[in-house]
């Protein structure tokens, strides 16, 4: 038992039983539903999984520091819609230059909410509550209610979320799920590896100390805020691509998607725990359990807010009672193991002074 | 203390300064402004926000927050549609629709009070599935037609000039300002909001206090979403989406703390008037609402932006009176 306490973290007990628990899912519905266990239902979930991913990982920057993101929806949808209208306008911007494009509207706009909260010192919630109804405001203003259409757009754009880099049998892995993969990758080495991840860690599991041991906290939280902007972004120009038709309610509510993702992958709304990989499996798990609710019960779009609701309540609860026992009995356990050891070396000594 | 009543009277200086220039703009722009008529349609458009904000006064003073009541209103007022459809009289809709309210907010008061949870994460929780169930109830079917007593009472003055969603508010600011200003219960309120801790300590019943503040919260917002679908005459699933955003701007530009234990009645009144005001002012100008609520936004950014800046400013003038000696004690960080 002690050694397993060694090996296994309170948190990834909670990435095991997400696995788990997909598992479950998708054994429990495959023997549900007829054709379940097809290269169909995978490019479905894995379609959807991906957009809200890139903006989960950016959220979990931001909560991971004891902050929120509300106004990533908003940030997704504007970026759509820019990216698209500028493409329709010059069809001859290539890929790179677009992307760039996505992720510095979505950076600036992260920006802006990271210097308001960090030095204006305004609470996260507050402020991208506004931003939220900002941003889209931003939007409506711009399109003048016009759509971004599909035939508008050059050929490589909607080519993207259809070509397939590689199969495993019928499991198609288009750019986008592997674009996303990657972020979920390379943001997960970063959290665990520079010092700037674990920075992000320090300010959520306790401001206050953070302050004292000197890190400069508003700089830290504020370019915490630009990634997310900047993934959102990104993420926007994946919507564009996927979906191509942009209308001014691009991505409304994308944000409780992502904040769900974050919540369920087990990430402390309270910040200082959690990972990428968590995000990513709760995504999955969200998108799995309800575009098989839909095709199981038949039920209609409409479930999937109660649905979300229900999960990040369930996701909190179980933190705040189930984890929290286990992380005192983690750390009541840590303490015997550092006890029995001091002691162990205090006879040794008094046999040898012996 | 008494620095913090004086900034405290400063900031609702500056509230009816900024009110008597908006009204005076509007009453230049248009001649019709300053009639009684025009005043009570105006209340008559936000008389479902005003009323809850009145709640998220108490809530917000208290150190919590509840996201939640834009969506309960949804709910409520689908509820009442979705039974008025199957065939139930609408007064035992009304009925079923209010009790939905205090069961939502006794689930939300459980895990806040009891269980003890964020607010924020269960109201967030809240604002979501809520606003699901409304969207079950109905799908995106738009549902009419009540009977004309109903419709009466939402569109059509009940005493003198007024209609019934005044005299509710009336009646609910009476309370307000006696229970919060006047009653043990209101001390309560602000000792909780200022230090949790000692108020536990010192014998206060933290629990039921809040759990009392959550089940106000989302009763008078269930009965706000039925007056809203007795205005409108027609529900949606997405009847007041994102009403939460005025009601906290409300609330918070009228100087009350989102950190808990400051903030007056006083202060949030002049706040919705200025607020109030200020829509109709754009109305005026032909500015559309989707403009209008990233205004808000940005109005609810800066009503917590500007102290701050200006105890900043403060602390960097007051530095700068004692040069030499140590720097002013930092403020706490807001989270």
């Amino acid at each position: 038992m002690n050694t397993l306490k060694r090996y296994v973290r309170p948190e990834q007990i909670r990435e095991l039983s997400l696995v788990l628990l997909i598992f479950v899912i998708i054994v429990f519905f495959g023997a549900q539903i007829e054709g379940y266990y097809s290269g169909r239902t995978f490019n479905r979930i894995a379609g959807d999984v991906a957009i809200i991913a890139v903006v989960a990982v950016g959220q979990t920057l931001v909560v991971l520091t004891r902050n929120i993101d509300l106004s990533v929806g908003s940030i997704v949808g504007f970026t759509a819609y820019f990216v698209g209208t500028q493409l329709a306008r010059h069809n001859d911007i290539t890929l790179p230059w677009a992307v760039l494009l996505a992720i510095g509207v979505g950076a600036l706009m992260g920006l802006i909410n990271g210097v308001v909260i960090a030095y204006g010192r305004v609470p996260a919630i507050i402020t991208t509550l506004g931003t939220l109804a900002l941003y889209r405001t931003l939007l409506v203003n711009y399109s003048n209610a016009r759509t971004v259409i599909i035939d508008t757009l050059p050929k490589w754009v909607p080519e993207l979320s259809r070509v397939n880099l590689f199969s495993l049998g019928t499991l198609e892995f288009r750019p986008m799920v592997v674009l996303a993969v990657a972020m979920v990758v390379i943001f997960q080495l970063v959290i665990t590896y520079l010092p700037y991840g674990r920075r992000l860690y320090a300010i959520g599991s306790n401001p206050e100390a953070a302050r004292i041991a000197g890190f400069p906290t508003p700089r830290i939280v504020m370019t915490a805020y630009v990634l997310c902007g900047a993934l959102s972004g990104l993420a926007g120009f994946m919507f564009l691509a996927r979906f191509g038709n942009i209308t001014v309610v691009a991505a409304q509510g994308m944000e409780l998607q992502a904040v769900a993702a974050v919540v369920v992958g087990g990430v402390n709304i309270f910040g200082g725990s959690g990972t990428m990989i968590g995000a990513l499996l709760g995504a999955v798990m969200i998108n799995t359990l309800e575009q098989s609710l839909r095709r199981w019960l038949q039920i209609s779009e409409f479930w999937r807010n109660a649905l979300l609701g229900l999960l990040i309540l369930l996701a909190v609860a179980s933190d705040a009672v189930i984890l929290n026992r286990l992380r005192t009995l983690w750390a009541r356990s840590g303490l015997q193991i550092k006890a029995d050891a001091v002691q162990a070396q205090v006879q040794e000594e008094s046999r040898h002074v012996a | 203390m008494l620095r913090r009543l004086e900034w405290l009277r400063r900031w609702e200086g500056l509230l009816v300064a900024i009110l008597v220039v908006v009204v005076v703009v509007n009453a230049v722009q248009s001649p019709v402004y300053l009639s009684v008529e025009n005043q009570i349609n105006l209340f008559g458009l936000f008389i479902e926000k005003i009323i809850v904000a009145l709640v998220m006064t108490f809530i917000i003073i208290n150190g919590e927050i509840d996201l939640s009541v834009a969506s309960v209103m949804g709910m409520s007022a689908c509820l009442l549609a979705r039974l008025y459809e199957i065939g139930v009289p609408v007064q035992w809709g009304i009925v079923m629709a209010l009790l939905t309210g205090v069961l939502a907010g006794a689930f939300n008061g459980f895990w806040i009070a009891v269980v003890g949870l964020p607010s924020l994460a269960v109201t967030l929780a809240g604002l979501i599935g809520y606003r699901g169930i409304a969207l079950v109830l109905l799908e995106d079917r738009s549902i009419g037609y009540f009977p004309d007593w109903f419709n009466a009472l939402g569109q059509k003055p009940l005493v003198g000039p007024f209609p019934l969603a005044l005299i509710i508010f009336f009646v609910l600011l009476v309370i307000a300002v006696v229970v919060l200003q006047y009653s043990g219960f209101g001390r309560y309120v602000y000792v909780i909001g200022n230090n949790r801790e000692v108020a536990r300590y010192s014998g206060v019943k933290v629990r039921r206090v809040k759990m009392a503040l959550f089940i106000a919260s989302s009763t008078v917002a269930a009965l706000a979403g039925l007056l809203i679908a007795a205005r409108l005459g027609a529900v949606r699933g997405s009847t007041a989406e994102g009403f939460e955003l005025d009601i906290i701007t409300m609330v918070l530009m009228g100087g009350v703390s989102i950190f808990g234990g400051t903030g007056t009645l006083t202060g949030v009144l002049l706040s919705i008037l200025i607020i109030l005001n200020l829509r109709n002012g754009m109305l005026l100008l032909n500015i559309p609402g989707h403009t209008q609520t990233g205004v808000i936004g940005v109005l609810l950014i800066l009503s917590v932006l500007t102290p701050n800046l200006g105890q900043e400013f403060r602390a960097f003038w007051s530095r700068r009176r004692r040069t030499g000696l140590a720097p002013a004690p930092g403020e706490e960080k807001g989270g």
